[in-house]
């Protein structure tokens, strides 16, 4: 390992949203994926002669959605423009994106990156530099018939929301922590599946090195389409241990795009930009400027969902969590509705944190979710959970037949009713004080020598006794109640 | 903004058109005259003047988002062009558009 102490790396990253719309930026095709070949490809998505774009506005609106959510300048006045390049899953010749005038001006995305062996954990502000609205290409497939490639258009059209940051990020963690909280973001406002996999949320990372305590950028290289967070983390650390090393051997670093192979774990020059591609931007014909008002931004305002950052604090000052819980039960909007669901049914704040960020999670998280129940859809509604935690605090129940009735429900032993499950498991909890009092008279006639030793001043006797007085009961006392009585009769 | 011979073959090479070296002396003066004539565009005074995007003075209207197209795949396919193996067989293969092999 060479001397990275001396070197700090300069990440900057460019994301590729889908936006989620029924239709294509620029015509009424479907953009469903995984559909058979060409079957949503329309005149427009083939670029047959004589057509024409017409603006989606969904597509705009969503632009405008998340424009604001970064607290961005949303100009009056943006302009689609024309790149120009030659490949055969872009039919037209040039793909209509924005160049000079984005929709999306400057703006900024707060990031939490967290705790890392003696480093805390710290929030940093990362800026956008800009974000716009552009098409997307189509698919080639190669290797279907010899010696040709085939060419898919279905997503030839798909509305794209390019989001692009300043070069603000100084370390692989950092830039992990920002697409987690970017796609956190656009998923919240409901304006991006986020379905990685597919595609639908896609980053490219500019990664540069330079020495410690200088200004001056280095030469950078671009990581294309990196769709999985271990993916981008392992690619930069590799990326950024491989200029280093190239520079401290006396070598350059030439601008190119990079492909990260997970096999490997290695970063590979896939074109140098000695030829760089001139992509001959500029405004397209076929498209009028397009205007966003006043009135439309306070339209899009009007429907927009309170934001992350907001609502963790609602949480801390409203219920009275800690920064932490906040934090976690804010990290999904399916997951901070959850919550505010099972309060509004009628569950303490606290405890139903804990349940959902503990039982609840590590049930959605284990690998025998099978069939990938999701927060938002699972045999324990918001309802039924706050009915359980409703059977805890009315003391009908303790924490621990609760853990009995959830796993009972979540496997949908007896549907929909916490109450029928209590019954039928004989869990309800012992509080009737003439009860508890004959079985620990029973207990204290049963273990002589420990009350012998309670008197002699040992402690851990008195815990004993409470142990077997549990266990009298089949754990079905009120452990509160047992422990009164006990102190109670032990001081007779 | 002087061209030399050297810009006018790199500028053919991106447009891959085969130029030869006649043809590129030809070019450049012909290249030089455009310039010329956009040196002596740049030389107006623009100071103040919003940058036009298109020659009329509307804005952009907006489609709603609802599907109004229909699979019309074997009608373009239809239309696709042949192989070029000199038999009449269309350039398409399990609802793919094929062309020669692509790879960046």
């Amino acid at each position: 390992m060479m001397a990275n102490n001396n070197w700090e790396v300069v990440i900057g990253l460019e994301t590729h949203t889908q936006l989620k719309t029924n239709t294509k930026i620029f015509s009424g095709a479907s953009i469903q994926y995984g559909a058979e070949p060409n079957t949503q490809a329309d005149e427009v998505s083939t670029a047959l002669p004589g057509v024409l774009p017409v603006l989606n506005g969904q597509a705009v609106e969503c632009a405008i959605k998340f424009g604001l959510a970064i607290n961005a300048e949303i100009p009056e006045r943006s302009v689609f423009s024309r790149k120009n390049y030659f490949y055969p899953d872009l039919p037209k010749g040039y793909q209509i994106s924005q160049f000079e005038l984005p929709i999306v001006a400057k703006g900024a995305v707060i990031i939490q990156v967290p705790a890392n062996g003696k480093n805390a954990a710290y929030e940093k502000v990362i800026n956008i530099t800009r974000a716009h609205l552009e098409e997307d290409a189509g698919k080639s497939n190669h290797g279907v018939v010899e010696g040709m490639s085939g060419i898919d258009l279905n997503r030839a059209g798909t509305p794209l929301l390019e989001i692009v940051t300043e070069p603000d990020m100084r370390s692989a963690a950092e830039a992990v922590a920002y697409a987690k909280k970017l796609h956190e973001l656009v998923q919240w406002i409901g304006i991006c599946d986020g379905n990685m996999q597919e595609g639908s949320f896609r980053c490219d990372v500019n990664v540069s090195v330079r020495p410690k305590g200088t200004e001056k950028l280095g030469t950078r290289r671009e990581i294309k389409n990196l769709n999985s967070f271990k993916f981008m983390q392992e690619a930069i650390e590799y990326e950024t241990q491989w200029q280093i090393e190239t520079l401290e051997d006396g070598g350059k670093i030439q601008q190119a795009t990079v492909l990260f192979n997970p096999d490997t774990g290695e970063t590979k020059a896939m074109r140098s930009k000695e030829e760089a591609n001139d992509y001959r931007y500029f405004p397209d014909p076929d498209l009028l400027p397009l205007e966003v008002t006043a009135a439309d931004k306070a339209r899009v305002q009007a429907t927009m969902p309170e934001l992350p950052e907001a609502m963790k604090a609602r949480f801390e000052s409203e219920y009275g969590l800690s920064n932490y819980d906040a934090a976690s039960l804010t990290t999904s909007r399916d997951v901070a509705d959850y919550f505010v669901e099972t309060v509004k049914h009628g569950a303490q704040a606290k405890p139903a944190a804990n349940w959902i960020l503990g039982a609840l999670t590590a049930k959605l998280n284990t690998e025998l979710n099978t069939e990938h129940k999701s927060i938002a859809s699972n045999p324990i509604s918001a309802r039924l959970l706050a009915a359980l935690l409703k059977r805890v605090q009315d003391n009908n129940i303790s924490n621990n037949a609760a853990k009995q009735v959830f796993e009972a429900m979540w496997v949908g032993e007896i549907a929909g009713d916490v109450d029928a499950i209590i019954e039928a498991k004989g869990l309800k909890q012992e509080s009737d004080s003439g009860a508890i009092e004959g079985i620990i008279d029973e207990v204290l006639a049963a273990n002589p020598a420990m009350v012998e030793e309670f008197k002699a001043g040992r402690e851990k006797a008195f815990n004993a006794l409470i142990g077997q007085a549990m266990k009298a009961s089949k754990g079905k006392a009120n452990p509160a109640q047992v422990n009164e009585i006990l102190k109670k009769k032990l001081a007779a | 903004m002087a061209l030399n011979i050297t810009d006018i073959k790199r500028i053919a090479h991106l447009a891959r058109i085969d130029i030869s070296e006649a043809e590129a002396g030809a070019t450049l003066t012909k290249l030089t005259g455009i310039l010329g004539l956009i040196e002596q565009m740049q030389a107006v005074d623009t100071t103040g003047i919003v940058p036009m995007s298109h020659s009329q003075d509307l804005v952009q209207r907006l489609r709603e988002d609802v599907i109004t197209a229909i699979n019309e795949r074997e009608l373009f396919q239809a239309n696709a062009p042949v192989l070029g193996n000199g038999s009449a067989e269309k350039a398409v293969d399990g609802g793919l558009y094929l062309v020669p092999k692509v790879i960046d």
